[in-house]
């Protein structure tokens, strides 16, 4: 198992290399001068913009920027943003706790309706049932989400007035974040009501991006559920006569949630995705509206630093699940 | 489940629990994060908002409402007779705020005027690079590294200031957020931790508020600064929460989760206009949206051309579709609201069949040519590929066949500026400090071509009338030079000028007390909400 | 998606002779019928690709005509909706059901460059990564990790800035965020089949790489690729709404379905109409071709099929 883990980090370092080298060069390859950018309409003179260029870095030879880069990366300085002038790592752990507040509350909806979801239709594969949920879910699984996005904050937050239209908990509370959860910041504040103002500002940003892994978990966990219902230790078990909830949830469903499990674990990239969207619509502040804030805005230290702290995110939750891959699934050992 | 946390109700149950009494929370949805606290490092108003406003003052401040400039922090001025010397007398007893990471010792003096300004322009300055890549845009843009030759510290409630040479836009330039001051002892302090940077991102002025602490990209709080020199705010809490988009704004604005909001979609104004619970403020906005031809390049080098140009362009379309009505059609290179406003000028009128003739009669036929749309919304020109449509439908019907072009931003800025551009860009301008010369020498002076003139128009009978104008000291004198100056520019027309779009300010019933100022600040020192 | 990936051992050999390949087709029919919900998706796209290719005469109105009397024009059947404007007008007057005929031209458009981009791509860098395995495959599938260590859209997002937003841009970045599932499928295919007897057989009988590779090899794994095809399909059409939707993608007027949305964002709370049809519009297209692949995928993988 160690061993296996060694190898399968050592074969993220090159890939990361190669994340880097990619960030760093997208970057440069960037139409549109972030000097020039400073100073919108108002007109910099040539020797102000050759200045400031110089004080950036930016007019050393590009090998000697990108081995900087690396070099800072590798001590945790991935620089400033150029517009807001304060380094990027703080300005990221500053929002990353809110886009894993909103992605985990996300997952657990996703699996918390996706696999009951599939089973169901799995068991009463054919009914109406199977072809209701199965239909949901494809009807999940197409959604532009921007778009569905909208349409919840047009009915929920401005017609119903059920929920807050963005944010993540009321003005009214104030404490400093300890976690950065704010779920969790709110509770150990003992305000009274602060949890629940937070759980109603995570809904609806929660429900938008937990549609397509809903969608995708239902669908995975049905077809995973058909073909072990069908194996001859089912039906072995079934001729014993188990009760069909043994034989569903205890045998079936643990086999079943083999691959399952691989399927959420893609889907966190999938979710960082979503989240760019979902947090653009509902100025969620979190990474995914810092990145789309950043590519608009040229900020180009945050957009390389943000990339390349979004990949290693991602490499290494799937290396959590290769792992968790082989513990769960004897078959594999390494 | 039924969600509905009205303001009333939750200052109760802050009451209730928090045991903050009778506490007036005033929330403000501001449209945008502040880039950090150093007002002059910085260029957006939104970052204004948040920090030269709410924390700091200058010498100067602009009287409420208007673009006048009126004593602040400096009691009384003084200038020599050649007009290149201020003295400036500073108001005594002014405290900087206390806060949980900074306890002042003495109130201002002249030390925290000759920091705040002297770090801006003196390279040498041990504050000039405080934060890596941190520049001093306004101070640049203003040219005061060129402009002021020393600034010194006569005692400690005199400030001299030296210029080489007169400038009458000076003291409305002190005005302006960038020459915030700040106090020189909490920068000692900082600079003994080894900690400058912090001066960024915790800020400690003698404004009405005190900074409470800053949640990224989400809540900037404040609290009444208890020792205010002025008139003490009526609101015990300001809070700004940051709703980048406008729709939802609105919608928290309705919801009763926060007082006032800038920047509203022009869509929605109507709708808020008619609710019972909101009341909007409306002002013309300090700028301009223009169509810039390159006046060096044929056939848009002849006035003939360019008038009948400007007589097809739909200003009320473009007004209508672009703003919701939500702007004036403009006429004048400044907006209506800036003194020595030329109400005698003429606009072409919308005319297709005398533009067709006129064209017809210069000697144009078949002509082609560029519009050059910005990619970016701007508070002047919401959406400016909208308008170039309208303006591309309308020359159509006069045989001008018109293609749109955009650049991303930044190459949009770099590219329009160069003389040998092909075809009409649209941009605008808002207004710094609310002095004619910041339009009129900046966008359409001699020396601007090539760079902020983007019409590259040079014309030395208008470029006279302008710099005169700026190195004399007599309003009344200056207003008379800046309307022949418009009667010029609209007789060449180097632009068509398209609109000057209103300033909407939202907010609910209770609120008053709330000043909509020309320049688009937000301050809040004196509101007040009903309860 | 994982859910997609079929088993490939079990892809059928194709026996090339054309009576075999006419009771193949009717077999393929038949599984693929006996989904209803397939059968409906590809009505529904076929309507949809009438519409696209008549769009200049059933629309209404030219989709970028402003008729500047008509402005915000509520559906028809509302309040204020007016006879002509069947689903409303735009914030400058432009019809919006027009507006949605001919973006069907650009969804479908979308979806069939960006898959023939991916497709053609991830075959060719598959292939060769399959076939010659060694550094060159090393290289090739290091550099598709690296691609799919980011977010497919936050990558597209970041390469459009790169371009320059526009459709033909979009449609790229999109495609090169697509492609490294083809390549990896192909891959794997290649390498199952390389060493299978009939291309041993192939080999020793004189066919040289190309053929070996197009010829022998790559029909026998179009089943799982034909499937992924699909869901590119749709895919593509998400994204690059996604991508329009941010102001990246195609640029207004275009009719495009995202960016129509994008333009109307500011009138939510005003206009309803403006927001929900192009969504729901973008909603109908990927549905319909999604279900269309999912019957797609039962016909062509006989493991379903048992079951």
């Amino acid at each position: 198992m160690f061993g296996f883990l060694l190898r399968r980090i050592a074969v993220l370092i090159p890939t990361f290399i190669g994340v880097s080298i990619i960030a760093f060069s997208f970057i440069r390859l960037l139409p549109g001068d972030p000097v020039a950018l400073l100073s919108g309409e108002r007109v910099m003179t040539p020797e102000r913009h050759a200045q400031i260029s110089a004080q950036l870095g930016m007019d050393r030879p590009i090998v000697i920027q990108y081995l900087d880069y690396l070099g800072g990366v590798v001590t945790g300085d991935f620089g400033s943003s150029i517009v807001s002038k304060t380094p990027i790592l703080k300005q990221f752990w500053a929002l990353f706790p809110a886009t894993v507040e909103l992605s985990l509350c996300a997952i657990i909806i996703a699996i918390a309706l996706g696999v009951p979801a599939g089973v169901i239709a799995a068991i009463k594969r054919g009914s109406i049932f199977d072809q209701g949920l199965m239909g949901i879910a494809l009807v999940g699984y197409s959604m532009p989400i921007f778009w569905w996005g909208l349409l919840l904050i047009i009915l929920f937050s401005g017609t119903l007035q059920w929920f807050p239209v963005s944010g993540r908990i009321s003005l009214m509370f104030f404490f400093p974040p300890v976690t950065g959860f704010m779920l969790i910041d709110s509770l150990i504040s003992g305000q009274k009501g602060a949890f629940s103002s937070a759980l109603s500002h995570l809904a609806l940003p929660s429900i938008v991006l937990a549609t397509i892994p809903l969608a995708v978990i239902a669908r995975q966990t049905r077809s995973a559920m058909l073909e072990v219902l069908s194996e001859d230790y089912v039906r072995t078990a079934r001729a014993k006569g188990l009760s069909p909830f043994r034989v569903v949830g205890i045998h079936a469903l643990r086999n079943a949630m083999i691959p399952v499990i691989t399927t959420i674990g893609l889907q966190i990239g999938v979710m960082l995705a979503g989240a760019i969207l979902t947090e653009t619509i509902f100025s969620w502040p979190g990474i995914g509206k810092w990145m789309v804030d950043s590519v608009f805005r040229r900020d180009y230290p945050v957009i390389q630093g943000g990339l390349l702290l979004i990949a290693a995110i991602i490499m290494v939750v799937n290396l959590i699940v290769d792992l968790l891959y082989g513990l769960i699934n004897p078959r594999i050992r390494h | 489940m039924k969600y509905k946390l009205t303001l009333a109700a939750a200052l109760l149950s802050a009451t209730f629990f928090a045991g903050a009494a009778s506490a007036k929370t005033f929330v403000f949805c501001s449209e945008g994060s502040p880039e950090g606290f150093d007002p002059g490092l910085y260029t957006a108003g939104t970052t204004f908002d948040a920090s030269a406003h709410p924390i700091y003052n200058r010498l100067l401040e602009f009287k409420p409402g208007t673009t006048q400039p009126e004593a602040a922090l400096a009691q009384s001025w003084e200038l020599s007779a050649d007009g290149t010397v201020y003295t400036f007398k500073l108001r005594p007893n002014v405290k900087f705020q206390t806060t949980d990471f900074f306890t002042p010792t003495r109130s201002l003096n002249a030390d925290d005027v000759v920091f705040s300004i002297g770090r801006q322009i003196d390279e040498k300055n041990a504050w000039n690079k405080y934060i890596s890549g941190g520049t001093w845009e306004y101070a640049d843009g203003m040219g005061f590294p060129k402009l002021i030759k020393s600034i010194e510290k006569v005692d400690d409630l005199t400030v001299k200031v030296t210029l080489n040479r007169p400038e009458a836009p000076f003291l409305a330039n002190l005005a302006m957020p960038f020459a915030s001051i700040m106090s020189k002892e909490y920068a000692d302090s900082l600079e003994k931790d080894g900690k400058k940077e912090q001066l960024n991102q915790m800020p400690v002025g003698t404004g009405p508020f005190t900074f409470v602490g800053y949640q990224q990209d989400a809540v900037i709080r404040y609290k009444k600064n208890a020792d205010y020199w002025g008139t003490a705010p009526k609101i015990d809490d300001l809070v700004f929460a940051i709703t980048t988009d406008a729709a939802v704004r609105y919608q928290k604005l309705k919801a009763g989760e926060c007082h006032l909001m800038p920047y509203p979609n022009a869509a929605d104004v109507e709708s808020m206009k008619s609710d019972k619970n909101l009341k909007v403020l409306e002002q013309e906005g300090l700028n301009i949206a223009y169509l810039a031809y390159n006046t060096t390049v044929a056939p848009f080098d002849k006035p003939e051309v360019r008038k009948a140009l400007n007589k097809a362009i739909n200003k009320k379309a473009i007004v209508d579709a672009v703003f919701q009505g939500m702007a004036t059609p403009a006429v004048n290179p400044i907006p209506p609201t800036m003194w020595s406003y030329n109400k005698d000028t003429k606009d072409d009128t919308y005319d297709l069949d005398a533009a067709k003739k006129m064209l017809a009669d210069a000697g144009v036929k078949d002509l082609s040519m560029k519009v050059w749309a910005m990619p970016v919304s701007r508070p002047y020109m919401l959406n400016a590929r909208r308008a170039a449509e309208i303006m591309q439908d309308d020359f159509a019907k006069i045989g001008v066949k018109v293609e749109i072009v955009s650049y991303e931003w930044a190459e949009y800025l770099q590219r329009s500026k160069d003389k040998n551009r092909d075809g009409a860009a649209i941009m605008g301008w808002t207004g710094d400090n609310g002095d004619p010369d910041n339009f009129l020498d900046t966008l359409l002076g001699c020396d601007a071509v090539g760079g902020n003139n983007r019409a590259q128009w040079c014309n030395k009978e208008f470029d006279d009338l302008v710099k005169k104008a700026k190195v004399t000291p007599d309003q009344a004198e200056r207003t008379k030079l800046y309307e022949q100056a418009q009667v010029i520019f609209k007789k060449d027309a180097p632009w068509a000028t398209i609109d000057h779009s209103l300033a909407v300010v939202p907010m609910t019933k209770g609120v008053t007390g709330f000043t909509q100022s020309p320049l688009g600040d937000f301050t809040f020192e004196a509101v007040d909400i009903a309860e | 998606m994982a859910d997609t990936i079929t088993d490939i051992d079990n892809s059928p050999e194709v026996i090339s002779s054309s009576a075999m390949r006419r009771q193949m087709l009717k077999e393929f029919w038949f599984y693929f019928s006996e989904n209803r919900g397939a059968v409906i998706g590809l009505f529904v796209f076929l309507a949809l690709v009438f519409v696209a290719v008549f769009a200049g005469l059933i629309a209404p109105h030219s989709p970028f005509e402003q008729h500047r009397d008509a402005v915000l024009v509520p559906p028809i059947w509302t309040d204020g909706g007016r006879a002509g404007y069947l689903l409303g007008t735009d914030p400058v007057g432009r019809d919006i059901l027009s507006r949605l005929i001919y973006g069907a031209q650009y969804s479908l458009f979308i979806g069939i460059f960006v898959t023939t981009l991916s497709l053609v791509g991830g075959i060719l860098v598959g292939l060769i990564a399959g076939y010659y395995r060694g550094w060159v495959d090393t290289v090739i599938m290091r550099v598709m990790d690296i691609i799919l260590a980011f977010p497919s859209l936050l990558l597209a997002l970041v390469l459009v800035a790169i371009l320059g937003p526009s459709l033909t841009n979009g449609m790229i970045a999109i495609a090169l965020t697509l492609q490294p599932h083809f390549v990896r499928l192909t891959r794997a295919a290649v390498m199952a089949e390389k060493s299978r007897d009939y291309v041993t057989a192939a080999r020793l009988a004189g066919a040289g790489p190309i053929r070996l590779m197009f010829r022998t090899i790559l029909p026998n794994c179009t089943a799982p690729l034909i499937v992924q095809a699909t869901l590119s399909f749709s895919n593509a059409i998400l994204d690059a709404a996604a991508l329009g939707f941010l102001g990246m993608g195609a640029q207004p007027p275009a009719p495009e379905w995202g960016t129509m949305l994008a333009e109307a964002r500011e009138f939510i709370l005003r206009a309803w109409w403006v927001v929900t049809f192009p969504g729901l519009a973008i909603l109908i297209t990927v549905l319909a071709i999604n279900l269309m692949g999912d019957g797609l995928r039962d016909a062509l993988d006989p493991k379903l099929k048992r079951s």
